[in-house]
């Protein structure tokens, strides 16, 4: 007789839980499948449409968009796209490299700086990205152009041909790109090394590591989360990056995201515009399973967090 | 080719070789007014087991962080074997540590971590495998070599950072309150085995810690540290026994210290009352105190009779198990009793009970300021 009430009490905090658990989970639930589930399925099924005579999105569904974008046309294939893809991912390759090569040591140098210098240190290096993106292009645009110091000094130096600028070329790409994403990279390795263990560093250097062994076997992989964190926040963007290539690159160092842009606007082929931001997406979800993996077998089986 | 351990420990007759380490004149600063260590002369025997004892920041993890070569002293010469290493980078002393915070290498297994400082040294792979397993079942971890350090417990861990630096037999071991995270049975349990593993490898020990009975148990002998300065070095009897000044005698958990109002030949005046002296008599300064130790106040009908007796209030009483211990007054005074529990009564708060101290029993000690 006694457990008939605590059956129904249990069964009341049951309910309680699952309402508790719904409550809170539903808004953001509601909220990814408005924006991005929604969004994603419909850019998806885009790209199985056919280009209408109009430009516009019609019946009956195919594979022309994806055929289009593996280069097939009217005159037979032509890699013209598979160029593009290949310049996209070394761009983000070499741009971001560049970056932690940059970043590391900007990030080191700010956690030695004195306590009350350190979030200025950070506002100098994060106030740049407060300007609009294409404004900033427009500034390299300008330093870069022919007949300004630095491209004659790139010539006095035999780097490019006389009466050229460094603009419009795939190195200011790149160079726009090192520029933009910068930030990205440097507070994320800086919340590493405010947090470095530095007793590890003793430990090893206590066990006849010389400094260098030292910072490869207690430094490096303490700040490896943070790298691989920036990484993901710089590659990802940079390789789908649209103002950069489209003013710095002068037509001529197009990377996949202008692809894309020139589709749904100018192009006016929406299918195949969604088609190549699918492209765009399974790579970069292919590049975080492969930064995930390095990153776990780096960080020792121990996860590191991206 | 260097000896194995378990070679070393079969054959102990043969002498491992072991450093002795000389401070002359060591200071160091981190600040104007943060003076660590004020002109430190010190002698470490080869194969001693020796222990810094001092509150926080007396200045023992700033010496034990210098003789690893971590910090560089602002003055002095530090030598270990006979050898000026004042200037010698940590990686090129034969010079190991365990940290305080075990400070072992996350991203690397316990085997590896164990064989990180023989990898430094460039001893080859087949080699060091045998030395780290060799060391592994010493220190009885092997079942633990293939696994991650954040799988292991305190203890554990514990004892990989201790098996990380003996493992590359150094001259001499540095210990940084190595046992401080342990709860008290593991600790106990670890206390006795670091001193056996001492004994055994007859390496030179030098270990940091604040607690007073751990350096008592473990320690050959214990300097006593405070301000940057040595207070006191001598064995643990001595330290504990006969302290050399109100410091000391207050660390090591004295708290009966009296002032002396006026000195007679062989007779004090104190707080409580005139106490007679051992016959030989002390070299006496102004400000020296008289220090009576909690255990040897006898209480009740023992204290009957004796010299040196009077009449104590109890205030308050607490049974430790194997000893009682009384908070008293006598005439304004707070006095600490031990007394050895011999299934006598235990006095309550109240009680009035006779007390006697025996005269060889108490001692002089210099006070604070000198």
């Amino acid at each position: 007789m006694s457990k008939r009430p605590f059956e129904r009490s249990v069964r009341q905090l049951r309910f309680r839980e699952t309402r508790h658990l719904l409550l809170t989970t539903l808004p953001g639930a509601f909220w990814i499948v408005l924006f991005l589930v929604l969004p994603s399925l419909y850019l998806v099924s885009m790209a199985f449409l056919t280009n209408g005579t109009y430009g516009q999105p019609s019946l009956p569904l195919t594979f022309d968009a994806f055929r289009q974008l593996a280069g097939f046309g009217f005159l037979g294939w032509s890699p013209g796209n598979l160029y593009t893809l290949l310049r996209s991912l070394w761009q983000t390759v070499v741009a971001t490299a560049l970056v932690v090569v940059i970043a590391y040591p900007i990030a080191y140098y700010i956690t030695l700086c004195r306590q009350s210098l350190r979030p200025i240190m950070l506002l100098l290096v994060v106030v740049p990205s407060w300007t609009n993106q294409v404004i900033r292009a427009f500034g390299w645009m300008n330093l870069l152009a022919p007949d300004t110091p630095l491209s004659n000094l790139a010539q006095s130096l035999g780097l490019i041909a006389p009466h050229m600028g460094l603009f419009p070329s795939s190195f200011a790409v790149t160079l726009g790109l090192i520029y933009n994403f910068l930030p990205f990279m440097v507070l994320p390795l800086y919340a590493a090394f405010e947090k470095l263990d530095t007793t590890l560093v003793e430990a090893a250097r206590d066990l006849y590591a010389s400094p260098l062994k030292a910072f490869w076997v207690a430094v490096f992989p303490q700040t490896l989360p943070g790298l691989l964190a920036g990484i993901v926040l710089v590659a990802v963007p940079a390789f789908g990056m649209y103002v950069v290539p489209e003013l710095l690159g002068g037509g001529r160092s197009l990377m996949i995201g202008n692809l894309v842009a020139s589709q749904f606007a100018g192009g006016s082929n929406w299918p195949y515009g969604a088609a190549a931001s699918l492209l765009m997406l399974v790579a970069t979800l292919l590049g975080i399973f492969l930064l995930r993996r390095l990153g776990r077998r780096a960080g020792g089986g121990e996860e590191v967090v991206i | 080719m260097k000896r194995g351990i378990t070679e070393t420990l079969a054959n102990e007759s043969t002498a491992r070789k072991a450093s002795s380490i000389t401070l002359e004149g060591v200071e160091k600063s981190f600040s104007r007014d943060a003076i660590a260590l004020d002109g430190v002369d010190l002698t470490i025997k080869a194969g001693e087991f020796f222990t810094l004892l001092g509150p926080s920041g007396c200045g023992k993890t700033t010496l034990l962080r210098i003789l690893a070569g971590l910090d560089t002293p602002n003055a002095g010469v530090v030598s270990i074997g006979g050898v000026d290493v004042t200037a010698v980078p940590p990686h090129k002393r034969s010079v190991n540590t365990v940290f305080q915070s075990y400070a072992l290498f996350p991203h690397l297994s316990v085997e590896d971590n164990i064989g990180f400082g023989l990898k430094m040294q460039g001893v080859d792979k087949a080699e060091r495998t045998r030395r780290v397993r060799e060391m592994a079942e010493f220190i009885k971890l092997s079942p633990l070599l293939s696994r991650r350090i954040h799988q292991l417990s305190g203890g554990q861990r514990q004892r990989i950072a201790l098996a990380r630096a003996l493992v590359c037999e150094p001259d001499v071991l540095l210990l940084d309150e190595p046992l401080s995270a342990l709860d008290a049975g593991l600790r106990g349990e670890l206390q006795v085995e670091l001193q056996r593993i001492q004994r055994r490898l007859g390496m030179t020990f030098v270990f940091v810690t604040h607690d007073q009975q751990e350096a008592m148990v473990m320690s050959d002998r214990i300097a006593v540290l405070n301000d940057g300065k040595i207070q006191q070095l001598d064995t643990p009897r001595a330290v504990f026994e006969r302290p050399a000044n109100a410091f000391v005698a207050r660390f090591m958990g004295h708290s009966n210290l009296l002032e002396i109002k006026r000195r007679g030949a062989d007779r004090l005046d104190t707080a409580i009352g005139p106490l007679t002296l051992p016959a030989e008599g002390e070299h006496m300064n102004d400000g020296d105190l008289v220090l009576i130790r909690p255990e040897t106040i006898e209480l009740g009908d023992d204290a009957l009779g004796q010299p040196n007796r009077f009449d104590a209030t109890v205030v308050e009483s607490f049974y430790r198990g194997s000893h009682f211990e009384y908070r008293l007054q006598v005439e304004d005074v707070a006095l600490t009793a031990f007394s050895s529990n011999q299934g006598q009564k235990l006095f309550a708060a109240d009680d009035r009970v006779p007390i006697s101290i025996s005269p060889s029993d108490l001692m002089t000690v210099r006070g604070e300021g000198g």
